[in-house]
C-alpha cells in the first residue's frame, strides 16, 4: 500500500505559539505505521496542543507536521480517530449513543440514520463492549460508558491513526474490561497506530512502544525503559513532587 | 368591503404566522441549545433603534432596522469567534446605544407615536404583503440551505472541537447561522413585538428539548410549537382584542407548562418502574 512507505506522523522543528506565548518549542519526532505513542508531561505543558496540530485544528507557527506524508488539514479526516476529553461536550444534548457513533462515519450529525450507518454503528458499538447502549440517552451513561462510545465512534471510519486525549485508563466499573484493554485489543487488530496523551505513567510503562515526555519541548523521545529515567522526568515535570510515582514504576518493573 | 378588508389582514396575519413559527422553532433549537438567548434579545433591541429610525424617515422600517442588525449579528460572532472576550459586555454595550437612540428618534418623531407602541407589543395589522414576501424568502432561504447546513450546526452544537476536527468551517457556519437569525428576528418583530421577539425564537424549543431524546425530534417539536403557537396566539390576539406578541407569548407559555408536566410525568412513571423492578 502507498501509505506504507510513508511515516504515520513526522514533525520537523514544529513551534505552536498562543499569541506572544510559546506552547510547543521546536518539536522533532516521527511515528511510525503501527507504533504505540503516549505523551506525558505536566499540565500546561502542551500536550493537548500537539494533539489538537495533530488533528489539524491548530496551525503551527513555524515547522512542519505531516500525516501519512500530507498536511493535516488537506488529508481525509476519516483517517484520524479522535477520542477527546470527555469534559468538552454538552451533556444536556439530545442524543443516543449511536448517534455519536454515527458522526464518526459521516463527520456531520444525521438527521436520520441509514441502514447502513445504523449497522457499521452497532458494529462498532459492539467491538468496545457496549452495544446495549446504542439507544441508550447520553445524559444516562457513566464516563466510562461514555468514553467507550467514543472510542467506538473514532474506530467505526477505520481509522489509520487514533488519537486519544487522556482518556480514563483505569478499571471501569461497569464494563469487565477496562478501557486499556479494549484499546489495546482494537490497536492489534487493526495494526492501528495509536499517539495518546496521558496522566497514567504505569499504562504509559507497560503498553506503549514509545513514550514522549513534553513540557513545551520534547525531554525524551524512547521506548519506555529510556524514557522513564528518573532525570528525565525531573527534566519534564521540573520538580521532585512525583518522586513516588518513580519509585513505583520502578517497582513494577522489578 | 370592510370584511374582506378584515379577512386579508388575518389570512395574511395566520400566513406570516405559520411562517415565523417555522423559523423561530427551526433557529431556536439551536439557540436553546448554545444557550445564544442573549444574541437574541440583544438583536431585537438593535433592530428597535433601526426601526425607530425607519419611522422618523417614513421610511420602511424593516429596510432601515435589517443592515443594523445583520451587522451587529456579525460584529458579535466576530467578537465571539475571536475570543471568548466579554460578549455579554458587548451585548449590552450594543443593546443600550441602541435602545437610547432609538427612543431619542421616537421622540423626535411627533405623528407615530402609536406606530412605535405596535412595533413593541406586535399586531397582524402591522404585518404587510411587503413583510410575508419578505419572511417567505428567509423561509425558503432556510429550507434550501437545511440539508448542507442543519447537520454541521448541530455537529457543531453537540462538540464545537470534533467538528473542527472533522474539517467543518465552524466559524463560516456560525456568521451564517448569526445572519439567519437577525433576519429572523428582523421579520418577526412585526407580528410578536420587540419586547417579546427574543422569546419568540426560545421558547418553543425549550418546550421541545423537554420531551425530546434526540436533536432531530427537538428541531421538529421546536417548529411544530412554534406553528402552533403562532395560529392559536394570533387567534387569541383577534378574539380578545390584545397585542398579538402578548397573546402568542403566552400559549408558548401554556405548551412549555404542558411538555414540563409531561417530562415530570414519565420521570416519575419510570422511577417508579425501576423501583418495582428491584
Amino acid at each position: 500500500m502507498r501509505l506504507n512507505n510513508k511515516k504515520a506522523i513526522s514533525v520537523e522543528n514544529l513551534s505552536v505559539y498562543f499569541g506572544d506565548f510559546c506552547v510547543l518549542e521546536n518539536l522533532n519526532f516521527s511515528v511510525e505505521q503501527g507504533d504505540f505513542v503516549t505523551v506525558v508531561g505536566p499540565n500546561g505543558g502542551g500536550k493537548t496542543t500537539l494533539i489538537k496540530t495533530i488533528l489539524g485544528a491548530i496551525r503551527p507557527k513555524m515547522g512542519n507536521i505531516l500525516i501519512f506524508g500530507e498536511n493535516p488539514n488537506k488529508i481525509d479526516f476519516r483517517y484520524l480517530g479522535y477520542v477527546p476529553q470527555l469534559k468538552n461536550f454538552d451533556r444536556t444534548f439530545p442524543a443516543k449513543a449511536i448517534e455519536i457513533v454515527a458522526t464518526g462515519l459521516t463527520g456531520h450529525w444525521n438527521f436520520i440514520l441509514n441502514k447502513a450507518t445504523k449497522k457499521l454503528s452497532l458494529e462498532a458499538l459492539e467491538q468496545v463492549g457496549v452495544p446495549h447502549l446504542a439507544n441508550q440517552q447520553i445524559n444516562r451513561l457513566s464516563g466510562g460508558e461514555l468514553q467507550r462510545v467514543y472510542l467506538a465512534r473514532a474506530l467505526v471510519r477505520n481509522p489509520k491513526i487514533l488519537v486519544l486525549d487522556e482518556p480514563i485508563t483505569g478499571v471501569d466499573i461497569v464494563g469487565e474490561n477496562d478501557f486499556g484493554k479494549v484499546l489495546e485489543m482494537q490497536q492489534k487488530m487493526h495494526s492501528l497506530t495509536v499517539f495518546m496523551v496521558t496522566h497514567d505513567w504505569e499504562y504509559a510503562y507497560h503498553h506503549s512502544s514509545y513514550v514522549i515526555l513534553l513540557n513545551k519541548r520534547i525531554f525524551a523521545f524512547d521506548i519506555p525503559k529510556r524514557a522513564f529515567t528518573e532525570s528525565a522526568l525531573r527534566n519534564t515535570f521540573g520538580h521532585i513532587g512525583h518522586e513516588h510515582s518513580i519509585q513505583f514504576i520502578a517497582s513494577k518493573n522489578d | 368591503m370592510i370584511e374582506t378588508l378584515t379577512n386579508i389582514f388575518v389570512l395574511r396575519g395566520i400566513l406570516s404566522g405559520i411562517i415565523l413559527g417555522f423559523l423561530g422553532g427551526y433557529y431556536g433549537s439551536f439557540i436553546v441549545q448554545r444557550r445564544m438567548s442573549f444574541l437574541g434579545d440583544g438583536l431585537a433591541h438593535v433592530a428597535f433603534g433601526g426601526i425607530a429610525l425607519g419611522l422618523l424617515l417614513e421610511k420602511e422600517p424593516l429596510w432601515i432596522a435589517l443592515p443594523f442588525t445583520i451587522l451587529v449579528a456579525i460584529a458579535l460572532t466576530f467578537l465571539k469567534e475571536k475570543s471568548e472576550l466579554e460578549i455579554d459586555t458587548a451585548i449590552g454595550i450594543f443593546f443600550a446605544i441602541s435602545v437610547a437612540l432609538g427612543i431619542l428618534f421616537i421622540s423626535l418623531n411627533k405623528h407615530y407615536i402609536s406606530d412605535a407602541f405596535s412595533y413593541l407589543f406586535g399586531s397582524i395589522l402591522l404585518v404587510s404583503e411587503m413583510n410575508l414576501l419578505f419572511s417567505s424568502f428567509v423561509t425558503i432561504l432556510t429550507i434550501i440551505l437545511t440539508p448542507i447546513l442543519w447537520k454541521r450546526w448541530t455537529y457543531t452544537s453537540f462538540d464545537r472541537e470534533l467538528a473542527i476536527t472533522d474539517k467543518i468551517n465552524v466559524s463560516v457556519d456560525n456568521y451564517i447561522l448569526s445572519i439567519l437569525i437577525a433576519l429572523t428576528i428582523v421579520t418577526s418583530i412585526k407580528l410578536v413585538g420587540i419586547f417579546l421577539v427574543a422569546s419568540f425564537l426560545v421558547i418553543p424549543s425549550a418546550s421541545a428539548k423537554l420531551i425530546s431524546k434526540t436533536f432531530t425530534q427537538l428541531t421538529l417539536f421546536g417548529i411544530i410549537f412554534g406553528v402552533l403557537s403562532s395560529i392559536f396566539g394570533i387567534f387569541f390576539s383577534i378574539s380578545l382584542d390584545v397585542p398579538t406578541g402578548s397573546t402568542i407569548i403566552l400559549t408558548q407559555a401554556l405548551i412549555f407548562l404542558f411538555c414540563l408536566i409531561i417530562k415530570n410525568f414519565n420521570f416519575k412513571r419510570k422511577n417508579s418502574h425501576n423501583v418495582q423492578t428491584r
